[in-house]
């Protein structure tokens, strides 16, 4: 365990984190990349010279329940309206959150001491929220969860998946403090 | 914009579309979000005070949902979009 994120000059932050931990974040950061969608290049851009509306095919929730918490229906009742939301929005939101994936990534190296910009520093919050969510939804986390964790089972395979859910969160959650 | 007065036909009540009523953006409660995330989410999107932020943060977490902001439908979509860049469960809907 280190001491999490402390603010930094300019508005940044920083962070000392161990290769391991910094392996851990890695692994499961990449895992989201693949997830979002592949490489991160946009699609095949139209070679009518019409420009890239960055407009989705996907027009209905997912079945995967990752993908439906980090791409929800916008209206609760109405299919139709989450339909055409979801078309105008969600390949944008996917970028955005493959291009903050990346910087993290790119920061992160191999660990050590990560000192981050203001700009990289909300890719950072974004993209651990992120793969919070998607680790939580994995797990089945909900609000009961806590007090499972207390009385720890050693035989739960779940188990390696909720120390680092809970380092993330602690992450997070330093993260949070150091920017406000 | 004119000033002139226009006379308003009234709608019929079949169908009852007010276009006056306002649209708002609504966060669901999730058990994953850090309460100290959606606050500053709630800052940092709408620029609201610290208070309110926590207040709203309070009713999403009590209640279960809170309505963040209102206005057009288009902005409000807006604003749905930014609270999912942000991996918050939000929705929009017509204010009743």
């Amino acid at each position: 365990m280190n001491g999490g994120f402390t603010g930094a000059r300019g508005g940044g932050v920083r962070l000392r984190i161990g290769s391991e931990e910094a392996a851990v974040v890695r692994l499961l950061m990449g895992q989201l990349i693949d997830l979002l969608g592949e490489g991160g290049e946009p699609g095949p851009r139209p070679d009518d010279g019409m420009p890239d509306l960055q407009l989705s095919e996907n027009t209905a929730v997912s079945d995967d329940p990752v993908l439906a918490r980090l791409f929800p229906d916008a209206y609760g009742e109405d299919q139709k309206a989450s339909a055409e939301f979801r078309r105008y929005t969600e390949a944008g939101l996917r970028e955005g959150k493959r291009a903050a994936a990346r910087t993290v990534l790119a920061t992160l190296g191999e660990g050590g001491e990560i000192v981050l910009g203001p700009d990289e520093a909300q890719a950072w919050l974004r993209s651990l929220n992120d793969l919070r969510l998607a680790l939580g939804v994995r797990l089945d986390i909900t609000e009961e969860t806590l007090d499972q964790m207390r009385s720890f089972d050693w035989d739960d395979p779940r188990n390696a998946g909720y120390a680092a859910y809970d380092w993330l969160t602690y992450l997070q959650e330093s993260l949070v403090r150091a920017l406000w | 914009m004119t000033t002139a007065p226009v006379e308003l036909g009234r709608p019929d009540a079949a169908e009852d579309v007010r276009p006056d009523r306002p649209w708002v953006a609504i966060v669901w409660n999730d058990p994953i979000n850090l309460m100290s995330y959606v606050t500053y989410v709630f800052q940092a999107v709408f620029g609201y005070s610290k208070r309110k932020a926590e207040k709203l943060m309070l009713d999403v977490h009590h209640k279960g949902r809170a309505v963040v902001s209102s206005g057009t439908r288009e902005e409000m979509e807006r604003d749905c979009e930014i609270l999912h860049s942000y991996g918050l469960w939000a929705t929009v809907k017509q204010d009743v």
